[in-house]
């Protein structure tokens, strides 16, 4: 007999060593996300998995699945949560969708389609942010950055580099990159890198594929990232 | 008077990109001035809002006419509703927020290519321009918001029947659109 966890009344199996995240996932459970991949160490950040365990509040990325959990995960109060989370993440950034090369296959606009979210509620922020365009073939523009740290993780644990880091705290956090300079040229990112291809937002770009996808067959046109998020990352927990 | 419901519409910091898109209601027009007059509207030439049901607001807010005219509209309207990317969180003239006014005036207006008899306009009647470009809830207290660069005419036509007849105004999936 498998341990399990109910999540929203429904009872899910797990296994020990295993996050709610990753059991949630491996049962056809969708968690809003955005710092979590399914490839690397959990970093719990975004807080847009927030569910309530038990009556409290917890990140599903990385809080290990347990006996006896009675998870919340789709109720009102936690669409509201994660709602407001995503009009922060929005305004503490320069999120203009319409002028960037992501729009239609970005996750942070995926995720606030999917909470419907039709407003950023808060006052803007408009943070003074720079773009570098150093290298050949990747553009790093620093006004969609949200620090899930995924490229920071990705360059790390799967291409064995270290390109990227986050430096700073609070409002002053920004993306660095690892080269004498600071400019992305001088590092050894390759546009084939995962690093270079993970970002959840318009933040990273590969130079020269902008705007090929044409309007209508772009990921989240017609599919809402919770099935685009089940269908791509079910696989990748069991691996 | 008419008991027709009242809709007053303008464009603010924006383009009319998004009372273009509401056009393409097309033959719903017709369907839509059976129940609907519209006050003050680039469509009609009315300049003031008065006593309104419905305001839809294009653009975010770029200059002290912007605010004037938001005020107005917030005065008059039961309900305003804030139209497309640029009067939820200010759009492409928010991109100016990130350059100091005076080098965007001294750009436009001193030292542009092209530029003959240079000086930067300076009439009384012209209004003064805000720091930054704002999204109209920063002003006013805003009802509701209808996405999209522009929100599609599909958009359009579904708040406003869902208004008309007393529902509460939603948006499903498909008809959400940032861009």
């Amino acid at each position: 007999m498998s341990k399990t966890i109910t999540i929203d009344g429904n009872t899910i199996p797990f296994e020990d060593g295993q996050t709610i995240m990753e059991a949630a996932t491996a049962a056809g459970v969708y968690i809003p996300h955005l710092c979590h991949h399914p490839e690397f160490t959990p970093h719990g950040s975004c807080k847009l998995c927030t569910v309530k365990v038990n009556g409290r509040i917890c990140s599903a990325c990385t809080f290990p699945a347990m006996e006896g959990q009675d998870v919340l995960n789709n109720t009102k109060e936690l669409t509201d949560d994660r709602q407001l989370i995503t009009q922060m993440l929005f305004v503490e950034g320069n999120h203009l969708c319409p002028g960037c090369e992501k729009t239609g296959n970005c996750q942070l606009q995926a995720v606030a389609y999917h909470l419907n979210m039709l407003d950023n509620h808060f006052p803007h922020f408009y943070p003074n942010r720079e773009m570098d365009a150093s290298h050949e073939d990747v553009l790093i523009d620093h006004n969609r950055c949200i620090f899930c740290t995924l490229c920071v993780r990705a360059s790390q644990q799967k291409d064995g580099k270290d390109v990227f880091a986050i430096s700073g705290r609070g409002i002053n956090k920004h993306l660095i990159f690892n080269s004498q300079s600071g400019l992305l040229k001088d590092t050894d990112l390759d546009a084939t890198d995962q690093a270079a291809q993970i970002c959840p937002t318009g933040a990273i770009l590969i130079k020269r594929t902008g705007y090929q996808v044409p309007i209508g067959e772009r990921i989240y046109d017609h599919k809402q990232i919770d099935q685009v998020s089940l269908e791509t990352e079910h696989h990748q927990h069991d691996k | 008077m008419t008991n027709k419901i009242r809709v007053a519409t303008t464009s603010l910091a924006g383009c009319f990109g998004c009372h273009m898109s509401f056009l393409d209601i097309d033959e719903r027009m017709l369907q839509l001035v059976e129940v609907v007059e519209f006050g003050r509207s680039p469509i009609n030439d009315i300049e003031h809002c008065t006593d309104c049901d419905i305001g839809l607001i294009e653009g975010g807010v770029c200059n002290s006419e912007n605010v004037h005219v938001l005020r107005e509209f917030r005065k008059n309207c039961k309900i305003l509703v804030a139209v497309g990317a640029c009067a939820i969180n200010g759009g492409l003239p928010a991109m100016r927020n990130f350059i100091p006014l005076e080098e965007c005036l001294n750009e436009a207006y001193i030292n542009g290519i092209g530029v003959e008899n240079a000086q930067i306009p300076s009439d009384p009647e012209l209004p003064l321009l805000l720091d930054k470009v704002r999204p109209i809830h920063e002003v006013v207290k805003i009802d509701y918001f209808l996405p999209g660069c522009p929100p599609s005419a599909d958009v359009f036509w579904k708040f406003l029947t869902d208004l008309i007849d007393g529902r509460e105004p939603s948006l499903p999936y498909e008809l959400v659109h940032y861009d």
